[in-house]
């Protein structure tokens, strides 16, 4: 039996801090890993869990605190330097030369000579000896790529605890592995440990956390939560603090509001001002080809059909307009049914890495199933890429508008019409007269602050980007529009007019997913809540059952088919 | 255990291995004197200044890069020695050392540029392609003749053995691919080359000297290609402007058809050599036959591309199921793990 208590710590920091530029990223942190131990750092996004590992394998300095190795103070300048100091980190993506043989690359850099000449026949036999320290046992001669991801990955680990075996950091190794393959990940693991090494585990997968951690330090925002031990935290409680929500508080905030009322005050005052007009409408469907813009931004103000959202949650299911049935993809997501009605906001709830991208991925033709299928208007569809997708009336906002978003070099009507340029085909060009007309219709609409529409784009703030890029796809009039983070990173008053144009969409018959790891903004908008967790669809909410207090609960319920083992 | 089985990186060598082994066996049934030991020797001395080009270039497409500036450093080299010689009145071996030493500076001035400047290879080495071609030039407009006994004694240095002779190219070409292939696969510079060819990045985060082995390998390039210009001196005493235009497309052909992939990472020093013979055979078919000489680039050209696409089908290729251990992937599977 390991017992928690008498184990000495091997590093320990000590109110460590990093500074960006703008962002403290990490607060006077502190964090110690014991020999012996299994831990977990654990946080969402931006809660410098990945700030704190670069830290400690070198690749960042610190800009405060100590960071102490065996007693003594450390100060590692590079990964390799932190692994002379007895600190190896295997990441997610492997990082060796898949086109040299297993031996090499656990010795390359480090070769054994003789004479000056590489010695191959003892780079093969202590290779050999490496792995078999894991149970392994391959052809160490044959070249890398020719194995599996986990045993390139076992590859890696046998490296690093070659070079030196006092402190294992595995970031995320177990995304891409299978069940099986965790397993023996989880069994290479549990060896080491009980040899006494100190290992870092970093995972989305909380399941894999409880099964294997015997330490859990949860980070937010840059600052420590706490450090628990794993049998004495629940995953209520964990989920709790990772997402910054006592679940005690809520239950007060829950008595305070009206029973059966998901809807919060903000929200209800955000469909006035909706209904007022103030927002305009940015389309109206099926205005002939493309650039659905109104250049009479006060029509919207005319007697609006009813709210097709529900507020007490009883309502009729529209018609679908698009329906999945056990739609999945290995690796990625497994199997889920939905349906998407016109004019229903559907978010998506779930920690990071639980799959919410991955299932807009699927629906949106950038990853293609292999399981199930897709149905639009009656008939089933393979999407097999995006632009099949498009043109059946679906769009994507991407996650990270840097990298998949926005064309940085372009003017904002580029940006703008690029959608509706792409639907047209390869040689049908829309004239530079409409163009001009659709991107000032939508900075106008869309209040995006630019002196005009031939700004480039990278020129504008995040939030100002981000409406440009709704703008675009709003200008395609999408059956279905998906919004991953739609509002990360970007200001408050931005996200509150995002929000508010997710709605005012909806009232026109645009069905949307949207993606958020901000629960609130994901309560407030959605007619109903996916839940997901470790890659798969576990719960649905609907109307008023949709709290956050709700999504938390399912998130961290065990799935009864586990909980039977 | 011991079972004879092709590794995926040794397919394009075996590849190229079988070619040239078929192409010199159809060309000699085809002219029974080209089985001549004479021929052969004749074959190595005469292809020995692109072998050692190749071979230099060879370790630059192994690291990743490239090098475009091969013939036009090749140029420079016969030019600046023949200079030397003639007008400078310098003693040859003085000369040659010189000319190695310009040949370095070439390189050095192309690694350091990619390496420091983090400049593409490709047009760095297009822009010294260009430099070199202009210094010749600056040289002189004309070819120069570099008339000493001592170049005279250096096309006729040779090893008599028997009826054959081995002629001091061939020798130094000999010496040349000893080292490429001792280096690439016995030391850890050579191991470098791989690994930064294979990944740089990984290669940069286990710490190799990814930057200091990269400015050698262009380091190297240039001085196998001065090399290469030197030992062409031995055969016509002179140098010209405008010798080798375009060479170090033949260079890189040589190499591909060798068995070393493009993108770098794969490949065998063995393989150029091999790779520049069935150059040089298919060379003295056409030239035996009286054929006319298009066919030189024409199957050139068919077996490049056969070989890059063999290459790109041998890149794709990911040895399935087979080597999983324990593993069957299902699209129903669990991913996650219950405690």
């Amino acid at each position: 039996m390991r017992s928690e208590s008498i184990k000495s710590p091997l590093l320990q920091l000590q109110k460590v801090r990093k500074i960006f530029p703008g962002v403290l990223a990490l607060d006077d942190v502190d964090f110690s890993a014991r020999r012996g131990e299994i831990h977990a750092i654990m946080g969402e996004n931006g809660a410098g869990k990945s700030t704190l590992i670069k830290v400690l394998t070198g690749a960042y300095p610190r800009d405060g605190g100590r960071m102490m190795l065996d007693g003594a103070e450390i100060a590692p300048r590079s990964p390799q330097e932190a692994q002379r100091l007895g600190i190896s980190t295997v990441y997610q993506e492997v990082n060796l030369i898949p086109s040299l043989s297993v031996a090499e690359n656990i010795f390359l850099g480090r070769q054994p000579t003789r004479w000056g000449r590489i010695d191959w026949r003892q780079i093969r036999r202590r290779a050999q000896a490496a792995l078999e320290r894991l149970d392994l046992s391959i052809d160490v001669g044959r070249q890398l790529s020719s194995y599996s991801i986990a045993i390139q990955q076992m590859v890696a680990i046998a490296r690093a605890i070659d070079i030196s075996a006092r402190l294992l950091i595995l970031d995320e190794p177990t995304s891409s592995l299978d069940a099986n393959e965790v397993q023996r990940l989880f069994a290479v693991m549990r060896k080491l440990r009980d040899e006494g090494m100190a290992i870092i585990f970093v995972s989305h997968f909380l399941d894999q956390i409880y099964a294997i951690t015997d330490r859990i330090t949860v980070l937010r925002n840059g600052r420590l939560i706490g450090e628990y031990p794993t049998s004495q935290l629940s995953r209520q409680d964990l989920i709790a603090r990772m997402m910054g929500r006592e679940l005690a508080d809520l239950d007060v905030q829950l008595q305070q509001e009206e029973s059966g009322q998901r809807d919060s005050h903000q929200s209800i005052s955000m469909r006035d001002i909706i209904g007022r007009g103030i927002i305009p409408s940015p389309g109206t469907r099926g205005e002939g080809h493309g650039g659905g813009f109104l250049s009479t931004p006060n029509q919207s103000s005319a007697p609006s059909p009813a709210l097709p959202r529900s507020t007490g949650g009883g309502s009729e299911m529209p018609s679908p307009i698009l329906r999945a049935r056990s739609l999945g993809r290995s690796g990625s997501i497994q199997p889920f049914d939905l349906e998407i009605g016109a004019g229903e906001v559907i978010g998506l709830a779930g920690l990071l890495g639980s799959g919410r991208s991955e299932m807009a991925r699927l629906l949106f033709g950038i990853d293609v199933a292999d399981s199930g299928d897709i149905e639009i208007g009656g008939r089933k569809r393979v999407f097999r890429q995006p632009r099949q997708a498009i043109a059946l009336g679906l769009a994507f906002c991407p996650e990270d508008r840097k990298t998949s978003g926005i064309i940085p070099e372009l003017s904002i009507r580029e940006n703008i019409v690029l959608a509706l340029q792409a639907r047209g085909g390869l040689f049908k060009s829309l004239s530079r007269a409409r163009q001009d007309e659709i991107a000032s219709g939508y900075i106008k609409a869309l209040g995006i602050a630019t002196p005009s529409a031939e700004q480039s784009i990278g020129n504008l703030s995040g939030g100002n980007q981000q409406k440009a890029i709704l703008a675009r796809w709003l200008a395609a009039d999408p059956r279905l529009l998906i919004l991953d983070e739609p509002t990360r990173g970007i200001d408050v008053g931005a996200k509150a007019e995002i929000q508010k144009l997710v709605l005012s969409l909806c009232r026109q018959g645009t069905a949307i997913v949207f993606i958020s790891s901000e629960l609130e903004e994901v309560v407030r908008v959605s007619d109903r809540v996916l839940v997901l967790r470790d890659r798969a669809l576990v719960g649905q909410l609907r109307g008023a059952a949709i709290s956050e207090q709700a999504i938390m609960q399912t998130i961290a319920q065990e799935r009864p088919a586990e909980v039977a083992r | 255990m011991k079972r004879l089985r092709l590794d995926q990186r040794h397919v394009p060598l075996a590849a190229t291995l079988v070619v040239c082994v078929l192409l010199y066996v159809l060309t000699g049934l085809q002219y029974p004197s080209f089985f001549s030991p004479l021929v052969l020797a004749d074959l190595f001395s005469d292809n020995a200044r692109l072998d050692i080009a190749a071979l230099g270039s060879t370790f630059v497409i192994l690291s990743g890069g490239i090098d475009l500036s091969v013939a036009s450093v090749m140029a420079l080299a016969t030019m600046f020695m023949a200079t030397a010689v003639e007008r400078f009145h310098l003693h040859p071996a003085i000369a040659i050392v010189l000319t190695l030493f310009v040949g370095c500076g070439v390189g050095y001035l192309n690694g350091a540029l990619i390496h420091f400047f983090d400049l593409p290879p490709f047009l760095v080495t297009l822009a010294t392609l260009f430099l070199a071609r202009g210094c010749c030039f600056l040289i002189s407009m004309s070819p120069v003749a570099a008339e000493s006994p001592f170049f005279q004694s250096f096309g006729e240095a040779g090893l008599h053995l028997g009826t054959i002779t081995l002629h001091l190219g061939t020798i130094v070409f000999a010496g040349v691919a000893i080292v490429c292939i001792y280096a690439a696969h016995l030391t850890r510079f050579g191991r470098t080359v791989y690994a930064m060819g294979g990944n740089e990045q990984a290669a940069r985060l286990m710490g190799l000297a990814v930057g200091k082995t990269k400015v050698l390998v262009y380091v190297f390039g240039g001085l196998a290609a001065a090399l290469a210009g030197i030992m062409a001196m031995a055969n016509i005493p002179s140098g010209d402007p405008l010798n080798y235009l375009g060479q170090e497309l033949d260079v890189i052909a040589a190499v591909v058809i060798g068995g070393t992939v493009l993108t770098g990472g794969v490949g065998y020093l063995a393989g150029t050599v091999l790779g520049v013979l069935i150059l040089g055979i298919m060379q003295d078919f056409i030239t035996f036959g009286n054929r006319d000489a298009a066919w030189t680039q024409i199957t050139t050209g068919l077996l490049l591309f056969v070989f890059v696409a063999m290459q790109t089908v041998l890149g794709r290729w990911k040895p399935g199921q087979r080597q999983k251990l324990w593993t069957r992937r299902t699209s129903t599977q669990s991913i996650g793990i219950t405690s």
